[in-house]
């Protein structure tokens, strides 16, 4: 059996946030995915599922542009962001990416302190006017990280010296201090041991309350346990986007029942 | 599938694991034999090191310490004052020449004082054992305080280097038989004057500080001056080469488009990192002298010639450490919105500093080493006379380098160069070590923290 989803109760929102229409991704000559169409709620999590190199992570990267960093890779389609168009001339990728916040899968703080970690989102979009300012985003922010207890009294120690599952909780709370519209997690409990990652899902869940959260994951467990929607990725293709519940215990398509039974991947 | 098969699989011999088995013998030879020569190797490497060390030492300690004589030297009024007035005009027109018969009779009057019993019977024959050097030494003495005139002085003077040469074993009585500028008579004279506390070794400043001097007086000669035009050069290549390497290989590392033209570039750095330094040196002459009208033999044109050749050098370390900066790191700052540059100079840069210094500072120790490119745009020979007074005369003015000094003193005739050339050499290896070290401290200090 799988674990029941955390808080099936505050499902709020219906408002599309991220509506994604025929979206191709090209590596060089390689077709890494096909013909992508989601649409992602606001006020709610949705997971990429699927085996590796199934094309969730690069998906993912689409949607605050990450791939623009990779010269070989070419996007095709239509990825609009509270109806604007991320691809367009217009927009600047470093501008969207205030708006759509990364966690990546391996913990990967500054080699600077805790508290300057934190604080280099808000410095450089000119969030705080005045230290003070400064001191309470950061502090807001560790808090919403669920790491400000552990923290509080050493946030000018190195950021590296911290454990795993701090280091990815101190990640989150750094990414969330841009405040962000769009949390995107990059498989972020997959360096974690079970009590970090138990500690991370329920931050994930917190975050909800306020993001649009979409979660890749190598862990079916995971994907259902905090995530209300479900995509399952194979091969480049989206095969099947449902409600979690469905997903896991009825899917449409035979590929989806043979993964989430162990049978491919 | 795994379905038990009737005839059982032969059942296999049991060894014990405590004798191993011939193929693990062999396996267990082969790494020994393979450590054997790794020892070796390193050993044989220690040795020639050793070897190296020990000749350097050996032959160039003797550099440092320098015969000197000192005797009382009666400044004779009659000689170098004639009208009376002690005017220092009318006195600097007696030249080195009056001077010199001073400092002989000086000597003289102590080997009759002292009842040194010697076949040289005659001031003039105490010539053979006094530097060229000493009567500029004495007049410029007396030019600055015209009081000493007519008063007896002691007088502190370098031996020539016949006598040094004596002293430290280089000249002896066979070889003195075939030269004509001293006798065996005046290795006497100069045994029975140390034994009088005349003559005596002492450690020579004026090596480490002073100019070059002629072929006829390799006791006066010095590193100093060559040293100063060394810093010059370095100055120059510190202040091109660092920003201009860095720049550059930020931006092919961080910013430039991967395709035809970036890899053009990159192979030909590559390429330029091997090129034979003489070839620099032609091109320095050819661009910043004959093309440019650069000075000859200044350390500006020499420091540009050895920024092109420590150009590739930081170029390839600086773009060494930015690789080693993990990607997770620019992700980080790109994820949160940073721009590119703001990732580079916040986060990439600061990570990669310890890489970058290092590279420079063994850039730089490679060019304070360069001796080919500077014989080309003329930074040998005879130059150096005295320090450059200031600093536009020190970028401008003709000096020398450390090596190419120390090449110029190996190729000259008088034996008492080779030990200057060691000396030199000395020198050199001591400020390599230096740079060294300070690589080693400041990659220390700020070593990658994450």
């Amino acid at each position: 059996m799988y674990d029941a989803p955390f808080s099936e109760k505050n499902v709020t929102s219906n408002a599309v946030k991220i509506a994604a229409d025929k979206v191709q991704v090209y590596y060089g000559d390689n077709h890494a995915i096909k013909d992508v169409s989601v649409q992602i709620n606001d006020k709610m999590v949705t997971a990429f599922i699927g085996p590796s190199g199934c094309g969730k992570s690069t998906f993912l990267r689409c949607l605050n542009r990450m791939n623009d960093t990779i010269d070989i890779c070419r996007v095709e389609g239509d990825i609009r962001i509270d109806g604007e168009d991320i691809y367009d001339k217009r927009v600047d990728p470093v501008q969207l990416r205030a708006k759509v916040g990364m966690v990546f899968q391996k913990p990967n703080p500054f080699p600077k302190s805790i508290y300057d970690n934190v604080a280099y989102g808000p410095r450089i979009h000119g969030l705080a006017r005045n230290k003070a300012e400064l001191d309470e985003i950061v502090e807001k922010s560790l808090r919403r990280g669920a790491i400000w207890d552990e923290v509080k009294d050493r946030l000018h120690a190195p950021g590296t010296g911290l454990s795993g599952g701090q280091q990815q909780r101190l990640c989150i709370a750094r990414a969330v201090a841009t405040e962000p519209e769009v949390l995107l997690m990059d498989e972020p409990c997959s360096a974690l041991d079970p009590i970090a990652t138990s500690q991370v899902e329920e931050l994930i869940d917190e975050l909800r309350q306020d993001y649009s959260v979409v979660i890749v994951t190598h862990s079916m467990q995971q994907a259902a346990r905090v995530s209300q929607k479900t995509a399952f990725f194979h091969l480049g293709n989206l095969v099947e986007f449902d409600d979690t519940d469905k997903i896991f215990t009825n899917p449409q398509d035979p590929r989806t029942e043979s993964y989430i039974t162990g049978r491919i991947g | 599938m795994t379905d038990a098969t009737a005839t059982p699989t032969p059942a296999k011999t049991r060894k014990s694991l405590t004798s191993p088995d011939a193929h693990m013998e062999k396996r267990n030879a082969a790494e020994k034999r393979f450590k054997f020569y790794g020892i070796a190797a390193i050993g044989a490497g220690l040795f020639f090191l050793v070897v190296l060390l020990a000749s350097i030492l050996t032959n160039g300690l003797t550099a440092f310490q320098q015969t000197f004589i000192e005797v009382p030297v009666y400044l004779d009024p009659a000689k170098l004052d004639k009208k009376g007035n002690r005017d220092p005009e009318e006195m600097a027109k007696v030249s080195t020449f009056g001077y010199a018969p001073l400092l002989q009779n000086g000597i003289f009057a102590q080997v009759q004082e002292k009842g040194i019993d010697t076949p040289l019977a005659k001031s003039k024959d105490m010539k053979a054992l006094v530097s060229a050097s000493a009567a500029a030494q004495v007049r410029d003495r007396v030019l600055a305080n015209p009081d000493l005139v007519g008063q007896t002085v002691k007088v502190s003077f370098l031996a020539s280097s016949r006598v040094d040469g004596y002293l430290k074993d280089r000249v002896t009585r066979e070889s003195v038989a075939r030269d004509k500028n001293i006798d065996a008579e005046h290795l006497d004279l100069v045994d029975a004057l140390r034994a009088e506390g005349l003559v005596e070794k002492r450690f020579n400043w004026a090596f480490i500080t002073g100019a070059d001097a002629s072929e006829s007086r390799p006791e006066q000669a010095g590193i100093g001056v060559s040293m100063i035009g060394s810093f010059f050069m370095m100055l120059v290549v510190l202040f091109l080469a660092l920003p201009i390497g860095v720049a550059a290989s930020i931006y092919l590392e961080e910013f430039a488009p991967q395709n035809r033209f970036t890899d053009l570039i990159e192979v030909n750095i590559s390429n330029l990192a091997a090129v034979p330094s003489i070839v620099f040196g032609i091109l320095g002459l050819a661009v910043f002298i004959q093309f440019m009208h650069l000075p000859q033999s200044a350390p500006i044109v020499g420091g540009l010639v050895l920024t092109l050749m420590t150009l590739p050098t930081i170029i390839i370390s600086t773009r060494a450490s930015l690789k080693s900066v993990p990607p997770s790191i620019r992700d980080a700052a790109l994820g949160l919105g940073a721009s590119k540059t703001q990732s580079v100079f916040q986060h990439v840069l600061p990570l990669a500093m310890p890489g970058i210094l290092t590279g420079t500072i063994i850039g730089l120790a490679q060019a304070l080493g360069e001796t080919a490119p500077l014989l080309l745009i003329g930074m040998v020979g005879y130059i150096a006379t005295n320090v450059p007074d200031g600093i536009a005369a020190g970028f401008l003015d003709p000096n020398s380098a450390m090596p190419a000094q120390i090449y110029e003193w190996a190729k000259r005739a008088d034996p008492a160069y080779y030990e200057r050339a060691w000396g030199g050499i000395i020198i050199l290896l001591l400020f390599l070590f230096a740079m060294n070290a300070i690589a080693i401290i400041l990659r220390r200090r700020f070593e990658r923290r994450w």
